[in-house]
């Protein structure tokens, strides 16, 4: 019951308040980030499974050439880039020309803005079923549509060929609203003088997009792209509830892999490897897009 | 630095702290007379009978009750996370003894149940031999059967008569039934079966059994019999021909909606799922279900009768004698019927032989039962621990056989298949022993 020790305390923290202030943060990262991905990569390492039941023991890398030798973990990861590259194509492709036909005032902009954020907010359980019954084959709309043009009709999610395709198009139809609205935020802050400048010189307005409008966003499409490459290649939620990864495998990206591997058939040693294996390929993706960055814009 | 006035005060507050702390004590005291019990539970029938007879449960014994339900395999995650991290405050649950029984046995997360058996009014011998067999692992009874189930032809009456047809009898027939009920144009389908990967392989099993094959002998998978290369072949075709589009991501939910929705003219499925097409608030057919026994194939008819759920007590449960309580009033022969009564269809002996009960259960429906229980094969799946896995590989013949209208190569298919399910088997040491 000391009259010394409060402030001795109370030094202790004044000194260290630097390290102090940041403390929870830090704490906080390290258990919920950090550690996860450590203890991943250390049950990788490991046999656990519920299926032999025994103890866990260390094998090494053992799972990680099991993966290779597993067709089905080449074909998740074929699965996974076919499916990233064709819906994030897309998207930027849409993205950005949605953003420059909206990029002048008119009435009415802020409601289009508005109306453009409603996919990104709805819940993508929801935005599942209701994508499962267009697609339905006897009594969704999409073959009502097709049948509209005059075009034979699809089994869409039921065909091996047509699955990945029906799936990446909803991806889209949710994802490119947000390259929109990031590239016609980086457009806004856009320096009108190069615009001007351009069209003092007499370019055409298709110059004007290719030459000036265009390499001066490339840094807010190579953001954009980023954001979404990484969600992309983890997509979960869409196809867990429409497909579950069918028909056969013909839709298990790595994520439902890894996802069957661990609770459905309880081989968490394997799942993780899996896990690790999407983690390096995210983490590929944005190195690769982070040294375009580098390269192109000198 | 304590004075005297600082002393009074400590005495006083320490005072408060201890009276206030044996108040607590003894309301603790007194709320642990009364025990709780977790209860999880699957949807299904089963959990909504039970349900509301709780209160009743509770009243009796002091014993309460608290329910979670979840879907069948979430409740498999669900229960395996818990009991992996040890921490487990489950104390009853509903299982499924094909699918997990062998993985939670093999973990050891069963209560070993054989010494309760006798227990008056439990009357044990009211379980047919093969519903105890089914939640019998080395002798050791872990669970408790509740519902039966069995492969079972639904049919469209109406479209039958129409059509001067009999109810198919063997496979020709049902082929041909379904090519004659078939006409897309007009949105109608000739016969609906599981098309996706690991859903479909219980309800291809009766086709594979009645065409001579099976999926382990010896501990080996014989998937890849020619019998069982027959059974793709058929299963692929009669879907891909005369079989609604989109198919092969069809469980038992969308064939179930398909064929109360009055599209297709014949469904065979568990035949738990009829309750989904005579209930006229779900069904437009509801008042014109056939039910029929499932045909024969070459070597007959082979369909599947099966326990797909029992109740289980759970091995780290700290209240084993209230669970065993609850345990024995959802398993009693009272709630049998008041569940036989509900529509479902149970295991228990006495729930068939009552000629009151008998009167409520659905046309076809129980002599379906009778007929089916000698011929009956006792899994829809094959045995082994790694039930899923394998599943997933076996189902992945069954798509493309499907998509192919079985003219792929199932052969050198089915044989890879095999080879998988053989590493499985020989993973969790269940192999042809030597």
């Amino acid at each position: 019951m000391s009259a010394k020790k409060p402030l001795r305390v109370g030094q202790l923290i004044e000194k260290n308040i630097k390290w102090l202030f940041p403390l929870p943060t830090g704490v906080f990262i390290f258990l919920m980030m950090i550690f996860p991905v450590l203890y991943t990569f250390y049950v990788s390492l490991t046999d656990w499974d519920m299926i032999s039941g025994g103890l866990i023991s260390f094998i090494g890398l053992d799972n990680y050439i099991n993966l290779l030798k597993d067709p089905r973990f080449f074909n998740a990861v074929k699965l996974t880039l076919y499916f990233t590259v064709l819906a994030v194509g897309v998207e930027v492709i849409l993205g950005v020309f949605i953003a420059l036909v909206l990029n002048r005032d008119f009435r009415g902009k802020n409601i289009v803005k508005l109306f453009l954020l409603l996919p990104m907010v709805a819940t993508p359980v929801a935005i599942g079923l209701a994508w499962t019954l267009f697609y339905e084959p006897t009594i969704g709309l999409g073959n009502y549509g097709l049948k509209l043009l005059g075009l034979p009709p699809s089994q869409w999610l039921g065909s091996k060929a047509m699955v990945i395709p029906a799936l990446a198009l909803v991806d889209i139809w949710e994802w490119t609203p947000m390259i929109t609205l990031i590239v016609l935020a980086g457009l806004a802050s856009l320096p009108q003088e190069s615009f001007e400048a351009a069209f003092v010189d007499g370019a055409s307005r298709f110059q004007i997009i290719r030459y000036v409008t265009l390499p001066l966003l490339r840094p807010t499409i190579l953001i954009a792209l980023i954001l979404r490459c990484i969600d992309a290649l983890k997509t979960f939620d869409i196809i867990y509830v429409m497909t579950t990864g069918g028909p056969g495998f013909a839709s298990e990206t790595l994520n439902i892999y890894a996802y069957n591997l661990s609770f459905n058939y309880f081989r968490f040693g394997a799942a993780s490897a899996a896990l690790v294996a999407l983690f390096t390929l995210v983490l590929a993706c944005n190195l690769i897009v982070l040294w375009m960055r580098k390269t192109y814009e000198m | 630095m304590v004075t005297r006035k600082h002393s009074t005060q400590i005495i006083m507050i320490t005072v408060l702290l201890v009276v206030v702390m044996s108040i607590s004590m003894l309301t603790v005291g007194a709320a642990r007379r009364r025990v709780t019990i977790r209860f999880v539970a699957a949807n299904h029938p089963f959990t909504d009978v039970i349900k509301p007879l709780i209160p009743e449960f509770e009243k009796e014994t002091g014993i309460r009750v608290d329910v979670e339900n979840y879907e069948e395999n979430q409740l498999t995650q669900k229960l395996t996370v818990e009991f992996t991290s040890g921490a487990s405050t489950v104390d009853v649950f509903m299982t499924r003894p094909l699918q997990e029984g062998r993985l939670f046995y093999r973990n050891k997360w069963y209560h070993n149940l054989n010494q309760y058996l006798s227990a008056p009014g439990w009357d044990w011998a009211d379980y047919p031999k093969s519903t105890v067999e089914a939640v019998t692992l080395n002798e050791d009874i872990y669970a408790i059967p509740i519902v039966t189930e069995w492969k079972t032809l639904f049919y469209r009456k109406d479209l039958f008569a129409k059509a001067g047809l009999k109810v198919p009898t063997t496979f020709e027939e049902l082929e041909e039934a379904a090519r004659r009920l078939h006409d897309p144009a007009n949105d109608m389908y000739g016969i609906v079966l599981r098309g996706q990967r690991g859903a479909a392989v219980t309800q291809f099993s009766s086709f594979l059994y009645s065409h001579g094959g099976d999926f382990i002998k010896d501990g080996k998978c014989v998937i890849d019999s020619p019998e069982a290369v027959e059974a793709f072949k058929y299963y692929g075709r009669l879907l891909h021909d005369y079989g609604p589009p989109g198919v092969t991501n069809m469980s038992w939910p969308q064939a179930q909606a398909l064929f109360a929705s009055g599209k297709v003219a014949m469904w065979a499925d568990a035949s738990v799922l009829i309750a989904g097409i005579i209930d006229a608030e779900k069904s437009v057919v509801a008042d014109q279900v056939g039910v029929a026994i499932f045909p024969a194939g070459p070597a007959g008819a082979k369909p599947f009768q099966v326990v797909p759920w029992s109740v289980a007590i759970a091995a780290q449960s700290k209240q084993k004698e209230a669970a065993l309580e609850f345990l024995k009033w959802a398993t009693s022969k009272t709630m049998a019927k008041t569940a036989q009564l509900g529509g479902l269809t149970m295991a228990r002996n006495s729930v068939w032989n009552d000629p009151e009960i008998a009167k409520h259960i659905y046309p076809g429906l129980a002599e379906s039962a009778r007929l089916t229980g000698p011929i009956a094969v006792p899994y829809d799946r094959p045995l082994m621990t790694a039930v899923t896995e394998a599943r997933d590989a076996i189902g992945e013949v069954i798509v493309t056989a499907i998509e192919s209208g079985g003219k792929a190569d199932l052969a050198s298919l089915a044989k890879s298949a095999a080879a998988k399910v053989d590493v499985l088997l020989a993973r969790a040491g269940e192999g042809p022993s030597k």
